[in-house]
């Protein structure tokens, strides 16, 4: 059977422009959640998000390239050139075809179409810029990253809200492993943070609003947590067919060994617990791995009431007694909830906590909850040598997406 | 105004080229200007001078001189019928 190691990280987040700054960051606890910059905030309920810090698209483009890509395009550009520069890749031509691109947005080029829109009934413009298509579509990013690097082989954009990544990454592993491909970049981007989509979001009362102190705003699994914080940003890995991997002597980060993907198909916005628990079964099944085997589980661990009892019960009825001793954290309480790409955040996040064997706590916990009684590594990253980790990925419309990496040996 | 000039100013612009690059003889070819820029200056010209370019003539602007005609004729509001079916004879899509 084919493995699949990761051999680049890419990451562009509010906790970090690059990994180095990013994992540390998430182990030092520091959040990146702030007031919104990008607009002024001031006729929003919820004025906060994470947001990446003095992000200016002319740091990394030329003028006439960012005529033609949405901010969640560049997003993706800039994390797939860390991954790719970091790597040390190189595809000859004979590789292309079996070199891929698999990137996940939930909501795309939601800039391009809010200015497109604005123009349209707001200034009751007559014409809209015709770049606004190719801009905002979803795969535009997969796209983007193609051409950038000349993959030609099995690429494809997914969109599956908040596990859009996790799905993203996940093909991507598979088609490698079962032979279509011999390497692949996978993750995902998003640029949410628009007047109107946090608009969206706000009137759905799932936003913490933690306007008077937004770094402590986003409290996952504490009992006086507040709910979601929306943030921005783009992950990239490498994922390469291990042989080759070893053939060119490539740094190994971990090996991707399980994904498992179900639904729940039963509430649009509620969760399931049977839904999730059938995702991490089989990606475990598939990596053949036992409770025992795993050390740390990257949680949903959004910050809501419904996501954190639910998923405080997902991992007792899969782990049993082991529950009470895995390491599980959320570190959407930093970098905030990346909505499309925070799958393959918080998959780098895990991937580089195994790397430097830490793993990053949940910060803001403040407040233990009864029916959230797991340990969820409180305010203090913990050193711990990490043989295996999930990251979980459990999205609104109820589709999951679950990643299983192990340390390589 | 001196269309041309204009014309020049715009493409320039909306391809991040220097002025003084683009001449009135330049093809779009020459230019590197391919289908969705041209699509791009189109928009641009039409917010510029206020006007709608009907695709038949847009379909014909492939060089510097020939937006400045094809625009010279919209904006005085000339008969534009031979152009619309010089583009019927080979017409083509804007983008793609």
């Amino acid at each position: 059977m084919r493995r699949v190691v990761v051999t680049g990280v890419g990451v562009l987040a509010a906790t970090g422009k690059e990994p180095e700054p990013f994992i540390t960051n998430l182990i030092e606890g520091r959040s990146g959640v702030r007031r919104i910059e990008q607009f002024d905030p001031s006729a929003l309920s919820v004025q906060i998000a994470a947001e990446i810090p003095d992000y200016r698209g002319t740091d990394y483009f030329a003028a006439k390239r960012l005529d033609l890509i949405d901010r969640f395009t560049e997003f993706g550009l800039v994390a797939a050139k860390q991954a790719v520069e970091s790597s040390g890749l190189q595809v000859s031509d004979e590789g292309r075809p079996r070199f891929g691109v698999m990137m996940g947005a939930g909501m795309g080029g939601a800039q391009t179409y809010e200015q497109g829109y604005c123009s349209l009934f707001a200034k009751r413009a007559t014409r809209v810029h015709p770049f606004t298509i190719p801009k905002s579509m979803h795969n535009a990013a997969t796209s983007q990253i193609c051409m950038e690097y000349g993959a030609q082989g099995p690429s494809l954009a997914t969109s599956t809200a908040c596990s859009s990544s996790g799905h993203a990454i996940g093909e991507a592993f598979r088609h490698i492993k079962y032979n279509f491909a011999d390497v692949m970049l996978a993750g995902g981007s998003e640029s949410p943070v628009t007047f109107g989509i946090m608009r969206f979001w706000e009137s759905l009362r799932v936003l913490a609003t933690g306007n008077g102190d937004p770094r402590h705003a986003c409290r996952p699994f504490s009992a006086d947590r507040e709910g979601l914080v929306m943030g921005e940003g783009a992950a990239v890995l490498v994922l390469e067919e291990l042989e080759r991997a070893k053939r060119r002597g490539a740094r190994i980060f971990g090996e991707v060994v399980g994904y498992g993907l179900s639904s729940d198909a039963g509430h649009i916005t509620q969760p399931s617990v049977e839904g999730p628990t059938r995702a991490i079964r089989m990606a475990m099944d598939e990596a053949q791995l036992n409770p025992e085997d795993i050390d740390y589980i990257n949680a949903h661990g959004t910050g809501t009431r419904l996501n954190d009892v639910t998923e405080t019960q997902v991992v007792k009825k899969v782990f049993g007694e082991r529950a009470r001793k895995v390491a599980i954290s959320s570190t959407k309480s930093m970098h905030g909830h990346v909505m499309g790409a925070t799958a393959a955040v918080e998959m780098a996040a895990t991937v580089l906590a195994i790397d430097r064997g830490v793993v990053p706590p949940t910060a803001n916990y403040t407040t233990p909850d009864p029916e959230c009684d797991l340990d969820y590594v409180p305010n203090q990253a913990r050193e711990l040598r990490i043989r295996a980790a999930l990251s979980n990925s459990f999205a609104f419309g109820g589709l999951n997406a679950v990643l299983l990496v192990r340390k390589f040996e | 105004m001196d269309v041309s000039q204009k014309v020049i100013e715009i493409i320039a612009r909306e391809q991040h080229l220097d002025p003084g690059v683009v001449k009135i003889d330049s093809t779009f070819e020459q230019l590197g200007i391919d289908s969705l820029d041209g699509v791009n200056i189109l928009f641009a010209l039409e917010e510029e001078f206020k006007i709608d370019i009907p695709d038949a003539v847009a379909q014909n602007m492939k060089s510097v001189q020939q937006v400045v005609d094809s625009l010279t004729r919209v904006l005085e509001g000339k008969d534009i019928s031979d152009l619309v079916a010089l583009a019927k004879g080979e017409a083509q899509p804007a983008a793609n």
